[in-house]
């Protein structure tokens, strides 16, 4: 099989617009023909939904929760980046383009994040013209912050809940064109097949997680924007129903894998408490534009931190970094956070925790000031800490937060399966090694909004499809198997828990294959894993049945999964021979513990192919090639 | 400030839409105070696991108060005892060692229960594609500082979009209105400008549809305020009976 990214010809800044005016169209006649199934209602599924909608295509769309307005985009708080240069200091498309491939350690495609950097304007546009209530200033103009691995100020934000807002408004836009009859939709769905038929993918297979029956949905094609895999780390940030299902179905029929080692740790998430804890809670990247990270000088220091004066601190992030400081990228302040932890130098009842204090802010700008950028903050801190940070300063500590990895897709968004998008977090496109923030945001409506209308209607324009339906063989097929799972798993009958089982996974994943790794820990790793693969079916203690509301089934499918999927990210790990963004090989480093990258042998975007039951996975390497910018060592130093 | 509590939970358990349900007493032993509500039924649920029960069902996603899909009545109150607290993110400290603790679904006829503390709130998707939106298509829009909001617009506007449609205010309403809900999104939209052109239209049409799917009439009895967990102020019902006044009086729509 080739991999082409299909990458248009011409120069980087012409491309986006060249292939718009090429590309086929669907006439307006034919878009009501077409069917199109869209898989999560996150911010590029909801986004997508509407965009198709409004041009005229029907649209199916499909997520796990009640309602889709709950996916997990609602959780991200800071903001979304654009190229809007409305504060005059110097930004442009190309500057947050350069800061984006920076910011992935020179592993992603030019053209992809340039026309990211391009649409990220119109974006704004859009979402104002929704009624997303964006923060203000006086004069009633757009205001802007500042986010890691950029000197500009570019992220527009509202309140600590940006991702819930702009959620909304993709929501609100997707529910307009239900009412105008575009668009159906499908709550509490889980989609466990991508349905292929004469090599196009045709359909999904998905379980109604009310009544337990599998369903089958046949269109012209499948957009899956099923977000990402951080759980399979047990604890992250992600929403606690986000799961690799879809995605990794999609690989088992013919769509490879990109880069699955690609995991981004955030560093400031408050610290696990107990061994209860069943989730981590971010504290937004934006917090460090006004928030200083320390631990004492001396690790013997008992004092409260409010009572250490400044001469006992270590603001380490400062001293290491001086030109970014508190603002460096995410992979660079979880691995001196960690560092800084693991020798011994940690605070809290732990000694896995840091500082992030704001008090210098306070005096600054007045606590008023600080309340209304980062109110809703401090106090989502003091419920779940008991601690009130507008008296002492929190403490926080990396976690699991995004996958940079995700499913190969080309240019036009396609996987290697004709007529299966993907779309968002769900694939590996543009942030390469590393995301900066607030760019998820922005990659998931540019996705949904602004690329996918077009892409699709490129291969709708271009392809034959003859009649398919929802009740032959395929579909029977693909049913077939999903039952025989489900069934297998529910016959186990054993002692031990799914969650139960999932913490041990994550425990593993989280020590071996997290922030930093080796090839011994990587290969201990999967002999683990493999253990614990085969403990699960035969160990698995389910309750209830299949034909029913089961939480614990479905959750029992998800981590069947993830027992699968981790040997991959460990493989994929294993075979990069190069430390990059967030993949930290310790064999691969600079005397100053940065990664060492190789840009020789490693400039590539690993793409993994499935090689069938119990055999290994088959890597094929999209060589990136860099015409505009020049990998450089990426210093924020 | 550390330790552990005993608790017994009087839950509501019942197997499915329109089936006969009942509380079941269950205890919750050594639950670690900084746990949070939900991990506190994670663990109750992981014993039921272990001992061939069925474990107590309810929604959650991300845990962190924001997406609304958790929810329950704890003792009489929608969300439990914290005040601006969903459920998931009410921990344990707020409990004593011996407290007795009822659990039930958000009861409302517009709420359907599909399993223990699971209920459907799609009726809430419904008032919202009734209108509760502006009506712009991809790519169409002028330049996003084209149009100054005032910013004190652009904050109630955000006070009022902070909904998360979890429902509280529907279950702690004695007379099950979404008036809150409602409320939040005509009031968000009409405050901006670019809500203004559709705003009496939307006020009709989703208020027409809240009234057509089961949920009450506003009583003026302040509960919906008491329990929401954003702390949505009442006085955004107060700008939809404007909007709505307004619609009415000089609108041609209907």
């Amino acid at each position: 099989m080739s991999l082409n990214p299909s990458i248009p010809s011409g120069p980087l800044e012409a491309k986006w617009t060249k292939y718009c005016s090429e590309i086929k169209l669907v006439s307006p006649a034919n878009k009501r023909k077409f069917e199109i199934i869209v898989v999560g209602t996150g911010l590029a599924g909801a986004s997508a939904s509407a965009a198709l909608a409004e041009l005229g295509y029907n649209v199916k769309t499909f997520c796990i929760q009640d309602s889709p307005r709950r996916a997990h985009s609602i959780a991200a708080q800071g903001g979304i980046n654009a190229a809007k240069n409305y504060q005059g200091d110097g930004d442009s498309i190309w500057r947050l383009f350069y800061d984006t491939i920076k910011g992935g350690d020179f592993r992603a495609r030019e053209a992809n994040v340039y026309r990211l950097a391009e649409l990220s304007v119109k974006i704004i546009d859009h979402c104002v013209a929704q009624g997303v209530p964006f923060a203000r200033e006086y004069g009633g103009l757009l205001a802007n912050r500042s986010f890691g691995g950029a000197l500009v100020s570019r992220t527009f934000y509202a309140r600590g809940q940006t991702g819930q807002q702009l959620l909304l408004g993709a929501y609100s836009a997707m529910l307009r064109q239900v009412k105008a009859g575009r668009v159906s939709l499908f709550p509490r769905r889980e989609v466990l097949d991508i349905v292929l038929v004469k090599g196009q993918a045709r359909g999904i297979v998905a379980r109604n997680l009310v009544t337990g029956e599998l369903e089958s949905y046949a269109a012209h094609a499948v957009v899956l924007a099923t977000g990402g895999y951080g759980n399979i780390y047990f604890l992250s940030t992600n929403g606690m129903n986000s799961n690799v299902s879809a995605s990794f179905r999609a690989y088992k029929r013919g769509a490879f894998f990109g880069n699955p080692c690609f995991v981004q740790i955030h560093p400031t998430c408050i610290p696990v408490s107990g061994h209860y804890q069943s989730k981590l809670t971010l504290m937004s990247e934006s917090l460090r534009n006004d928030g200083r990270v320390w631990v004492p000088k001396d690790p013997k220091d008992k004092r409260r931190p409010e009572d250490i004066p400044e001469s006992d601190r270590d603001y380490f992030l400062e001293r290491l970094y001086p030109s970014y400081g508190n603002l460096v990228p995410r992979d660079v302040a979880s691995r001196a956070t960690k560092a800084i932890c693991d020798q011994g130098r940690g605070v809290g009842p732990t000694g896995y925790a840091v500082y992030l204090d704001l008090s210098d802010a306070i005096k600054r700008d007045g606590k008023e000031v600080i309340e209304k950028k980062y109110g809703n903050l401090f106090e989502m801190y003091e419920r779940i800490t008991g601690v009130s940070p507008y008296v002492s300063p929190m403490m926080i500590y990396p976690a699991v937060h995004y996958v940079m990895g995700g499913l190969w897709v080309d240019y036009n968004l396609m996987t290697t399966i004709k007529g299966l998008f993907s779309l968002g977090e769900a694939n590996f496109s543009d942030h390469g090694a590393n995301r900066l923030g607030a760019s998820a945001l922005m990659q998931g409506l540019a996705d949904g909004y602004f690329i996918i209308p077009y892409t699709i209607g490129g291969y709708l324009a271009s392809d034959s499809f003859p009649p398919v339906s929802p009740s032959q063989g395929e579909f029977e097929d693909s049913k077939k198997e999903v039952s025989e799972f489900i069934r297998r798993l529910l016959s186990v009958k054993g002692r031990r828990t799914v969650t139960d089982f999932h913490r041990s996974l994550g425990s593993i994943m989280w020590e071996y294959a997290g922030m930093e790794r080796s090839d011994e820990g990587l290969r201990k790793a999967k002999g683990m894993v493999e253990e614990l693969r085969e403990e699960y079916w035969q160990n698995l203690l389910l309750t209830g049945g299949e034909r029913e509301f089961n939480q614990n089934l479905s959750k029992a499918l998800r981590v069947a999964d993830y027992l699968e999927f981790a040997g991959l990210i460990i493989e994929d790990a294993l075979t990069r021979r190069e430390s990059c963004g967030c993949h930290f090989n310790v064999a691969y480093q600079t005397p100053e513990h940065e990664p060492l990258r190789d840009d020789q042998n490693c400039a590539y975007v690993a793409a993994w192919e499935y090689g069938g039951k119990e055999r290994p996975p088959i890597l094929h390497k999209e060589p990136l090639v860099f015409e505009n910018v020049t990998p450089g060592i990426r210093s924020y130093k | 400030m550390n330790g552990t509590i005993n608790l017994t939970l009087k839950v509501w358990r019942q197997p499915g839409p329109g089936q006969k349900g009942k509380f079941e007493i269950y205890q919750a032993k050594d639950i670690n105070i900084h746990m949070s509500f939900l991990e506190m039924l994670d663990v109750v649920n992981e014993e039921l696991i272990l001992s061939g029960k069925d474990p107590i069902a309810f929604d959650h996603d991300c845990r962190e108060g924001i997406c609304g899909m958790c929810g329950a009545v704890v003792n009489g109150k929608a969300h439990g005892p914290k005040k601006g607290t969903t459920l998931c993110q009410l921990h344990m400290r707020h409990f004593r060692d011996g407290d007795t603790i009822v659990i039930e679904p958000f009861r409302s006829k517009a709420f359907p229960i599909i399993r223990d503390l699971v209920v459907d709130r799609s009726a809430f998707d419904e008032i919202i594609i009734a209108g509760g939106y502006i009506s712009v298509n991809t790519g169409s829009a002028p330049d996003a500082n084209s149009i100054p909001v005032p910013p004190q617009n652009a904050e109630l506007a955000m006070d009022a979009a902070a909904c998360i449609g979890c429902g509280a205010c529907v279950a702690q309403c004695p007379n099950g209105s979404a008036m809150l809900f409602v409320a939040s999104k005509v009031s968000h939209l009409a405050l901006l400008p670019q809500g203004r052109p559709e705003a009496a239209k939307r006020v009709l049409s989703m208020t027409g549809r809240m009234k057509e799917l089961g949920f009450g009439n506003c009583g003026n009895e302040r509960e919906c305020e008491a329990v929401c967990p954003k702390q949505i102020s009442i006085s955004h019902i107060a700008r939809l009976n404007r909007e709505f006044l307004k619609a009415g009086l000089f609108s041609r729509e209907t």
